[in-house]
């Protein structure tokens, strides 16, 4: 995303949706189809409620996937990019798994690991993994020896090094990695969230909802998952841009 | 200060860069390294910058012999090194930030260092008004020039007050205005502190002006070195012109004969 994000275009954007989303209610003309009027009181309402609970579900199992994977990726990551012997041997392996859709592997994680949170936030922390592993391997064996070698002149050791060189270095890749990893990771949480659980937005539409014909509410589901990616979107985004001040104001 | 003795480097698989090689260096002596490219003059100064180890013999400094970066050794690289997402100011503060993370733990801090030192800022702010980067102190490193990014350079490492100074081909990137700039700066330091420094360049007339003693080391693989007793460099090569030119020719010609 190149240009930036205002207050007014993302106004101006929503005030789109809902137009173009009024229009379809219009021409479409079944249940299946709501319009935005009858679907916003329910989902201001059921977001205090019911629904409220759901997504809080759903917006925890990503959170606890996210750092599950960057807890995992980030220091298997670094390691590989300074230590470039281990990396020649491991990294045909990451190149084969790395495009792998990782939602195939659902039935086998829920046989090994069971049908509990555990094993969704593990699914999705696989994909989230993947994404961060391979930008952050690439950015530490990017980093000029020059670089390293006068910190460390500094009295910099290993933890030092760490914390003021390679931490912040790949800080920007990996927030770049979540921010384009995060609507595959709802995606999967949506299916993973279909079955075996009682809670979580992906349980409200197609459970709650969608198999007893509750249209309305299906749709104000959908607004919270929608809701849900949003939010995550622009909260990395917003990081993303603080983190990167140095790079805004060059040139 | 320094005691090199019968040190030898070798990267593996190769012929030795050098063999045998002994030298010393006194407390606020200012050397010149010079000789042709692959003689391992770079390479020596990374060992005594503790950043590689010997294959055989061993550096010792002020009684300590050398197996990782010493505390009060300071080093600047001809790549400055500077942190890309950190502004000049941000970076001359990176040697007090790791101090203060370690603590005076002697290996990564000195033991008297003081981390919390309420002097620190103005400490900083001093050289980077010395260096002539102050009204840079909030750019980050793409916005400036070569010149002005070795001077933060500099600055990062003048501001942990080294003992002994280190620079590898510090000016060899830079246009002719910046470098006679930083090299008239790096003369006036040395007689204002008495700095013990050391510096790597391939550049004759450089190793005359910033080395009182210059050690001219020969071609790879040969592995001998020549030292020459200097009395042209700094303020005195400005006013010995012919002085200095002469010393210069000596040089030249000394080089010559040890490719």
């Amino acid at each position: 995303m190149k240009r930036g994000v205002t207050l007014p275009s993302a106004l101006v954007g929503l005030l789109m949706f809902l137009v173009i989303w009024q229009v379809l209610a219009w021409v479409v003309h079944r249940d299946i189809m709501p319009p935005p009027a009858r679907v916003l009181p329910i989902f201001f309402t059921s977001l205090a409620g019911e629904l409220g609970r759901h997504f809080l579900a759903s917006a925890g199992r990503v959170m606890a996937s996210i750092l599950l994977a960057v807890m995992t990726a980030v220091p298997i990551g670094l390691g590989l990019g300074q230590m470039p012997r281990i990396d020649r041997v491991v990294s045909p392996l990451i190149a084969i798994v790395y495009p792998i859709p990782k939602i195939i592997f659902l039935p086998v994680i829920y046989v090994l690991m069971g049908i509990t949170d555990v094993s969704k936030i593990s699914l999705i922390a696989l994909i989230i993994f993947f994404q961060i592993l391979v930008v952050v391997r690439d950015e530490a064996a990017n980093l000029h020896p020059e670089l390293i070698l006068s910190v460390r002149s500094l009295g910099a050791g290993r933890r030092a090094l760490f914390r003021f060189v390679y931490l912040p270095a790949c800080l920007p890749v990996v927030l770049t990695a979540l921010r384009l990893s995060v609507g595959t990771a709802i995606a999967v949480l949506f299916i993973a969230e279909q079955s075996l659980t009682t809670y979580g937005l992906g349980y409200y539409i197609v459970v709650e909802t969608y198999q007893i014909l509750l249209y309305d509410e299906m749709y104000a589901g959908i607004l919270a998952m929608s809701l849900l990616g949003l939010l995550l979107y622009f909260v990395i985004y917003g990081l993303e841009r603080r983190v990167n001040r140095h790079m805004a104001r060059e040139g | 200060m320094i005691d090199v003795s019968s040190l030898t480097f070798a990267y593996s698989g190769h012929p030795p860069v050098f063999e045998n090689f002994t030298w010393r260096v006194e407390r606020g002596e200012a050397w010149s390294i010079i000789g042709p490219s692959g003689c391992g003059k770079s390479t020596l100064l990374y060992l005594l910058a503790g950043l590689s180890r010997p294959t055989a013999g061993t550096v010792v400094i002020d009684g300590e012999p050398i197996s990782r970066p010493r505390p009060r050794s300071g080093l600047v690289l001809q790549d400055h090194g500077l942190l890309p997402w950190a502004t000049v100011r941000e970076n001359a503060w990176l040697g007090l930030r790791i101090r203060k993370f370690y603590g005076p733990d002697n290996r990564h801090a000195p033991a008297d260092a003081r981390v919390d030192d309420p002097d620190a800022g103005r400490r900083v702010d001093t050289w980077l008004r010395r260096l002539g980067i102050w009204e840079l102190r909030d750019q980050f490193p793409s916005q400036l020039s070569r010149g002005q990014r070795q001077r933060t350079a500099i600055a990062r490492t003048l501001v942990l007050e080294p003992d002994l100074l280190f620079l590898d081909e510090p000016f060899s990137a830079l246009d002719a205005p910046t470098r006679e700039d930083l090299q008239q700066l790096m003369a006036e330091l040395h007689t204002e502190t008495g700095l013990t420094r050391i510096i790597v360049t391939h550049d004759i007339e450089e190793a005359v002006l910033l080395g009182g003693k210059i050690l001219a080391m020969e071609g790879r693989g040969k592995g001998g070195a020549r030292i020459i007793e200097n009395r042209c460099m700094g303020p005195e090569a400005v006013r010995n012109p012919d002085g200095f030119q002469r010393q210069c020719g000596e040089l030249r010609s000394l080089l010559g004969s040890l490719m």
